[in-house]
C-alpha cells in the first residue's frame, strides 16, 4: 500500500462515474428505487407510530383511513422497490463493467509485455481487479446514495416536527455513515500491519509445502514442514486474537449511535410535549423514526470496508491505464517497405524502466534476408529485451533498429510485426480448439494451410490421430497438451503467420534435453529460408546457424 | 458463547422496547421520565458492548476454524502424498489452502453468528409478544416460518437454472482472463485490437445472461422483504384498530410495534449474508472432498534389510487422468551394489519406475519386493530413509543453499556438506549461506541441479535414484557430476534415468524402455549408448 494510493480517494469514484456516464440515467433510477425502498421502511414506522398514538384517542375509524392505507402500502411497496433497485443496479453496473473492461483492455494492450506488467499472475490480477468496479457501484455507491437520500428525508420529517430531534438524527447519520467506517478502517489497518507479515509467511510456506512435496516426502522432511506451518499458524492466531478487539468497534459504534439518538429523541420529545411545543400524537413519530433509519443505514460500515478493498483494485487498474505508451506510433507512420527485408540493429541501448539500468547496451547485429543467428548468454544479459526490441514491443533509448533502412520507430508497430514474428518462452495457448489457436496466427488460413503448418511443426500426425482432430480443445493454458506439443502448436501458429523474420526466444525452456534438441532441429528446419534469431541459454541448434552472438551480463 | 451473546442481545432488545413503550406512554415531562431514561441509557450501552463482543468472538472463532481446516487439509495432503498431488493440482490446492479458506471468513464471522440470532431472537420476541397481544403474536408466528419456507421453495425451483447459468457465466468470465493473459501473443499476431470489440460483445452477453439469472435469484430477496415488511404493516394496522375499540392499551401497542421488526430483522440480515458465505462454503466443500479421500494403505513392517535385492515383477501403473498406462508390465531386478540405467523415449514410464520405488504411486498390478518383503507391507517412511532421490525437476525450499543440501540430514556438519557439494558452492556469492528464494528463485537451472545432487549424496542412503542427473549442466559440469556419481555409487545400489552417453557409461546394465510392449533388456551399455 503506497502512500500515493491513499491520496485523493474521491478521484477513483469520479473516474468510475465518468466511465459510467453512458449508463448514468440507469444508475440514478436504481438509486431512486433504493431510496424509495428505504423510505418505505422509514415511512411505515413513522406512520404506524402516528396511527397508534392517534388510535389511542379513540377517534372514529374513518379518521385513521389514510394512515391505515399508507402503512399497508409502505409494507407492500418496500419489497418491490428493493427488487427494482437490485435488478436495475446490477444491470447498470454490468454495463459499466463492459465499458471498463474494453477501456482498461485498450489501455493494457500497449503495455504488454512491459515493465509494469511482466508476469502471468499480474495479468490475472488485472482481470479480477477490473471487476471491482462493479463491486463499488453495486455494493458501495448505490446503497450509500439510497440510504443517505432516505435518511435526509427522515431528518427533514423529524426536524419539521421537532428541530432538535432533527439535529440528533442528522448527527446519528453522520456517525454511522462516515465516522464509524473511518474508525473501523483505521483499526483494521492497524491490525493488518501486525498480521500481514505472518499471513505472507503462512502463504509462502503453504505454497512451498505443496509445490516441493515430492522432494520433501522423499527426504522425510514433510512432517517437519507441517510442524513449522503449525507454528506460524499459532503465531498468526495469537496476532488475530490481539487485534480482534478492534474489529467489532464499528458495529458497536453503530448500535451506540442509534441508541443514543432514540434516547435523545425521547428526552427532547418528552420535554417538548411537557412545554407544549410538540403534539402528544407526534411524540412517537419523533422517537420511533430513528429506529427505522438505523435499520436502513446499519449495513453501510460494511459497504465502506468493501470500498477500501475494491478501491485498491481499481487504483491498480487506473495506474496501468495511465502508464504512457512505451512505443508510440507516429501520427502518420511510414508505409511498410516491400521485401526482401534487411533488419539491422545499430549500437542499440534499451531499458525497461525510465532512468533504470540498461537491459541491453551497445548491441549491433546485421540480419540480411535468410540469415540465421543464435544469441546466447546467461540470464539477465538482455536476450528477452532484444526479442522485444525486434518486434517493437520496446523502443531503443540510443542507437536504432532499421528495416530496409527505415527506423522501426517510423513504422507502425503492427506493421513491424507483419514482418517480424516472435515465439517466446511464455507462448500462450488459448483455451479453445487447436484450430482456434492456429487461426490466431492467420485468421483466413485455409484448412490445407492449417495442416501444412502442422506438418512443418511435426504435429500433423498427432492431430490427425485425435478423435476430434483440429477441433480438439487444448484446455486452459494448453494444459491438455504436453510441454513439447504446446511449443509445436505455437510453432505451427507462427509459421502460419508466415513472416519473413522469426525471433525464437528460449523456445525450449522447461523441456527435457531430448525434446528440446528435437524441437530446435525442427524449428530451424521449418523456418527454411526465413531470417531467424534464435535466443537461447541452452546449447541446442548452435551448429545449424550462420553465427553465434554471445551477450554478457552488464 | 455465541448463543449466550445472542440470548443477551435478544433480552436487551426486549428491555429496550419495554422502556421505550413506557417512555412514550409515561407523560409527565423530563422529570417523570427519569425512571425510563437512566435504564434506557444502560441498555443501549449494554447492547453496544454485546455487538462488540459478538464481532470479536465471531472473528476469533473464524480464525481458529480456518486454521483448523487448513491444518487438516495440509496434513491430509501430505498423507495422500506426491502420487496424488500432481503438478497442476498443487497450484489449485495452494489457492484453496490460502484464498479459498480465507473466503470462509464470511461464513464463520458473519453468516453463522447471524444464523444463531435468526433462531434465538424471534423465539424471545414471540415469548414476549404472544402473552401481550395474542393476535399480533400469532400473525408473527404464522408469517415468520413462511420466509425460510418460501426461500427454500424458490431456491429449489431455480437451483438447476441458476447452476447452469453460473457455469456459463464462469466460462465467459474466463474468456476475458484468457485474452488478457495471452495479450502478448495476440499483439505479436496483430490481433490485440480486434479483441476490444470481442470483449465488449462478450461482456454484454455476460450481462444479459447474468440479468436473466438475477431476475430469478432476486425473487427470493423480494419474497423475504415482502413478507417481513408486510407482516409488520399488518401487525401495526391490527393493533391500531384494536386500540380504537379499546381492547388494547397504548403501552402494549407500542411494545408490539417496536418488537415486530426486531423479530424479522435477523432473518433479513441473514439473507444478505448468504451470498457472501456461498463462496466460502464452496471452498469448504472442496476441502472436505480432499480430506475425505482415503489415504494410501500403509505397511507396518519397519525392519527392512539395509542391502537387499529390489525386484519389480510385471508392474503396471495406471494414472487416473490418462488413458494410457503410466508403466506397462515392467520387470526389473536390482542386485545390491548394482548400477542400472533406464533409457528410452519420453513418456514410457522411466520416472514412474522411480516413483513406484519411492512409494509415491501404487502399482495397479504386479509386485515390488525389497528382499523378501513386499513394498506394500513395509512402513514406507522407514523405507524412504534408505533412498536418496534426484527428481527430474528438483524443487528447492526457501532458505540457504546449505539448508537445501541438508534437507535429508539436517544435522550434517559444514565439512560434510562441503564434501558432497564439490567446488560449485565456492562460486556462489555467499558460499553455503547463499540465500535461495521461494521456489529456488535466484539460482540458475545448473546450480539447482547441483544443489539437488549434493542433497542426494549427503543423504548417505544405500539406494540412489537419479533422474537425468546431468540435465541442465554444461559439458564441464557434467564431467564433474559423472565423476561424483561414480564415487557415490561405490557400495550403493543405483538406478539412473539417463540419455546422455556419459551417464549411461556409468551403468553396469542399461535397460531400454519402449512403448508399448515389454522392455528389451541389454547387457551391453556401450551399444545402447550409441
Amino acid at each position: 500500500m503506497s502512500p500515493a494510493m491513499h491520496q485523493r480517494p474521491k478521484g477513483t469514484i469520479w473516474r468510475l462515474l465518468a466511465t459510467a456516464r453512458p449508463v448514468l440515467p440507469r444508475l440514478v433510477l436504481a438509486t431512486l428505487a433504493g431510496a424509495l425502498a428505504a423510505a418505505c421502511g422509514i415511512g411505515l414506522m413513522a406512520t404506524a407510530a402516528w396511527l397508534l398514538s392517534r388510535a389511542a384517542q379513540h377517534p372514529p375509524v374513518l379518521a385513521l383511513g389514510v394512515a391505515v392505507v399508507a402503512v399497508r402500502g409502505f409494507g407492500l411497496f418496500r419489497g418491490f422497490a428493493r427488487y427494482a433497485e437490485r435488478l436495475g443496479g446490477h444491470d447498470a453496473a454490468l454495463r459499466v463493467l463492459g465499458i471498463l473492461r474494453s477501456q482498461s483492455y485498450a489501455g493494457l494492450v500497449k503495455q504488454v509485455p512491459g515493465a509494469a506488467i511482466s508476469r502471468g499472475d499480474t495479468l490475472q490480477r488485472f482481470a479480477s481487479d477490473v471487476d471491482s468496479g462493479q463491486d463499488i457501484l453495486v455494493r458501495v455507491l448505490l446503497p450509500y446514495a439510497a440510504a443517505l437520500l432516505a435518511g435526509c428525508g427522515a431528518v427533514v420529517l423529524v426536524a419539521a416536527l421537532l428541530p432538535a430531534g432533527g439535529v440528533t438524527l442528522a448527527a446519528m447519520l453522520v456517525v454511522v455513515c462516515f465516522a464509524a467506517p473511518a474508525a473501523q478502517q483505521a483499526l483494521a489497518r492497524r491490525a493488518q500491519v501486525r498480521t500481514a507479515p505472518l499471513r505472507a509467511e503462512m502463504m509462502s510456506q503453504t505454497v512451498e509445502l505443496l509445490h516441493a512435496l515430492p522432494d520433501l516426502t522423499a527426504y522425510g522432511a514433510a512432517r517437519g514442514r507441517l510442524d513449522r506451518l503449525e507454528d506460524v499458524d499459532r503465531r498468526l492466531r495469537a496476532a488475530h486474537a490481539r487485534t480482534s478487539t478492534g474489529v467489532g468497534v464499528g458495529n458497536a459504534v453503530v448500535v451506540l449511535a442509534g441508541g443514543a439518538c432514540v434516547w435523545g429523541a425521547l428526552a427532547l420529545g418528552a420535554s417538548a410535549v411537557a412545554t407544549g411545543r410538540l403534539d402528544e400524537v407526534t411524540l412517537a413519530v419523533v422517537v420511533l423514526t430513528p429506529l427505522a433509519v438505523l435499520d436502513v443505514v446499519a449495513g453501510l460500515p460494511e459497504a465502506a470496508s468493501t470500498f477500501t478493498v475494491a478501491r485498491q483494485a481499481l487504483l491498480r487498474v487506473h495506474a496501468i491505464a495511465d502508464h504512457p505508451d512505451p512505443t508510440p506510433d507516429r501520427a502518420v507512420p511510414e508505409p511498410l517497405p516491400t521485401g526482401p527485408y534487411h533488419l539491422r540493429v545499430e549500437n542499440v541501448t534499451a531499458r525497461w524502466v525510465h532512468h533504470g539500468p540498461p537491459a541491453l547496451a551497445g548491441l549491433s547485429l546485421d540480419l540480411p534476408p535468410g540469415r540465421r543467428i543464435a544469441v546466447v548468454g546467461p540470464s539477465g544479459c538482455g536476450k528477452t529485451t532484444l526479442a522485444c526490441l525486434l518486434v517493437r514491443f520496446l523502443d531503443p533509448v540510443a542507437g536504432r533498429i532499421s528495416l530496409n533502412g527505415l527506423d522501426l520507430r517510423d513504422l507502425a508497430g503492427d506493421d513491424v510485426r507483419r514482418v517480424v514474428s516472435l515465439m517466446d518462452e511464455q507462448v500462450h495457448c488459448f483455451d479453445t480448439t487447436i484450430e482456434g489457436n492456429l487461426r490466431v496466427g492467420r485468421r483466413d488460413a485455409t484448412e490445407s494451410e492449417l495442416w501444412g503448418a502442422l506438418r512443418q511443426a511435426r504435429l500433423a500426425e498427432w492431430v490427425s490421430g485425435l478423435p476430434l482432430g483440429l477441433r480438439t480443445l487444448v484446455g486452459e493454458h494448453g494444459s491438455r497438451l504436453s510441454g513439447g506439443q504446446r511449443r509445436r502448436l505455437a510453432l505451427a501458429r507462427v509459421l502460419l503467420a508466415d513472416t519473413p523474420v522469426l525471433v525464437l526466444d528460449e523456445p525450449t525452456e522447461h523441456l527435457d534435453d531430448d525434446t528440446a534438441a528435437a524441437l530446435t532441429a525442427d524449428l530451424l528446419a521449418a523456418a527454411s529460408d526465413r531470417t531467424v534469431v534464435l535466443i537461447t541459454h541452452r546449447g541446442f541448434g548452435l551448429s545449424d546457424v550462420d553465427e553465434v552472438v554471445r551477450l554478457t551480463a552488464e | 458463547m455465541c448463543v449466550v451473546l445472542g440470548m443477551g442481545w435478544a433480552v436487551l432488545a426486549l428491555a429496550q422496547a419495554t422502556l421505550l413503550a413506557d417512555g412514550l406512554t409515561g407523560g409527565g415531562g423530563l422529570a417523570g421520565l427519569r425512571p425510563v431514561l437512566v435504564p434506557l441509557a444502560l441498555v443501549v450501552a449494554a447492547r453496544a458492548a454485546i455487538a462488540w463482543a459478538q464481532d470479536v468472538t465471531a472473528h476469533r472463532a473464524a480464525a481458529s476454524a480456518k486454521s483448523e481446516l487448513r491444518e487438516r487439509l495440509l496434513t491430509h495432503v501430505v498423507r495422500l502424498g506426491p502420487g496424488w498431488l500432481t503438478g497442476e493440482r498443487s497450484g489449485a490446492l495452494a489457492t484453496l489452502a490460502t484464498k479459498g479458506i480465507d473466503a470462509l471468513e464470511g461464513y464463520f464471522a458473519r453468516y453463522l453468528p447471524q444464523l444463531v440470532l435468526a433462531i434465538i431472537v424471534p423465539v424471545v420476541v414471540l415469548a414476549r409478544v404472544l402473552p401481550a397481544d395474542l393476535i399480533a403474536g400469532v400473525t408473527i408466528l404464522v408469517t415468520l416460518p413462511l420466509i425460510p419456507l418460501f426461500m427454500v421453495l424458490i431456491g429449489l425451483g431455480t437451483a438447476e437454472a441458476s447452476r447452469r447459468q453460473f457455469r456459463y457465466l464462469e466460462k465467459l468470465s474466463h474468456h476475458f482472463l484468457d485474452v488478457v493473459v495471452g495479450l502478448a501473443t495476440l499483439r505479436v499476431f496483430g490481433r490485440a485490437r480486434a479483441q476490444t470489440q470481442t470483449i465488449a460483445a462478450v461482456t454484454d452477453q455476460y450481462r444479459r445472461l447474468t440479468m436473466r439469472t438475477l431476475r430469478l435469484a432476486f425473487v427470493s430477496g423480494l419474497v423475504l422483504e415482502l413478507l417481513a415488511t408486510l407482516s409488520v404493516a399488518l401487525v401495526a394496522v391490527g393493533i391500531g384498530l384494536r386500540l380504537v375499540d379499546g381492547s388494547l392499551d397504548l403501552r402494549t401497542a407500542f411494545l408490539v410495534l417496536i418488537l415486530a421488526p426486531e423479530a424479522y430483522l435477523p432473518l433479513r440480515t441473514l439473507g444478505s449474508h448468504y451470498h457472501a458465505s456461498a463462496e466460502g462454503l464452496a471452498a469448504a466443500a472442496e476441502v472436505f472432498a480432499v480430506v475425505e479421500r482415503p489415504p494410501p494403505r500403509r505397511g507396518v513392517e519397519t525392519a527392512i534389510p539395509a542391502s537387499a535385492t529390489i525386484t519389480l515383477d510385471r508392474v503396471s501403473v495406471r494414472y487416473a487422468d490418462r488413458d494410457t498406462l503410466g508403466l506397462a508390465d515392467f520387470s526389473l531386478t536390482l542386485a545390491p551394489g548394482e548400477v542400472v540405467a533406464l533409457t528410452g523415449p519420453s513418456g514410457v514410464g522411466k520416472s514412474t519406475v522411480l516413483a513406484v520405488l519411492l512409494g509415491f504411486v501404487t502399482p495397479a498390478s504386479g509386485s515390488v519386493r525389497i528382499g523378501t518383503q513386499h513394498l506394500s507391507d513395509v512402513d514406507i517412511e522407514v523405507w524412504r530413509q534408505s533412498i536418496a532421490w534426484l527428481p527430474q525437476a528438483p524443487r528447492l525450499v526457501a532458505g540457504s543453499v546449505g539448508d537445501n543440501i541438508r534437507l535429508g540430514r539436517p544435522d550434517a556438519s559444514d565439512i560434510a556438506v562441503r564434501e558432497v557439494a564439490n567446488s560449485f558452492v565456492d562460486e556462489l556469492p555467499d558460499g553455503l549461506d547463499t540465500i535461495v528464494g521461494d521456489d529456488g528463485r535466484g539460482v540458475s537451472a545448473g546450480q539447482r541441479q547441483r544443489i539437488a545432487l549434493a542433497r542426494a549424496f549427503l543423504r548417505g542412503a544405500p539406494v540412489l535414484l537419479l533422474d537425468e542427473p546431468t540435465a541442465n549442466l554444461d559439458a564441464d559440469a557434467e564431467a564433474r557430476a559423472v565423476a561424483a556419481i561414480r564415487r557415490a555409487a561405490a557400495g550403493r545400489t543405483v538406478l539412473l534415468v539417463a540419455h546422455r552417453p556419459a551417464v549411461l557409461a556409468l551403468a553396469d546394465r542399461v535397460i531400454v524402455l519402449e512403448a508399448p510392449g515389454p522392455p528389451r533388456h541389454s547387457d551391453d551399455a556401450a551399444l545402447a549408448a550409441t
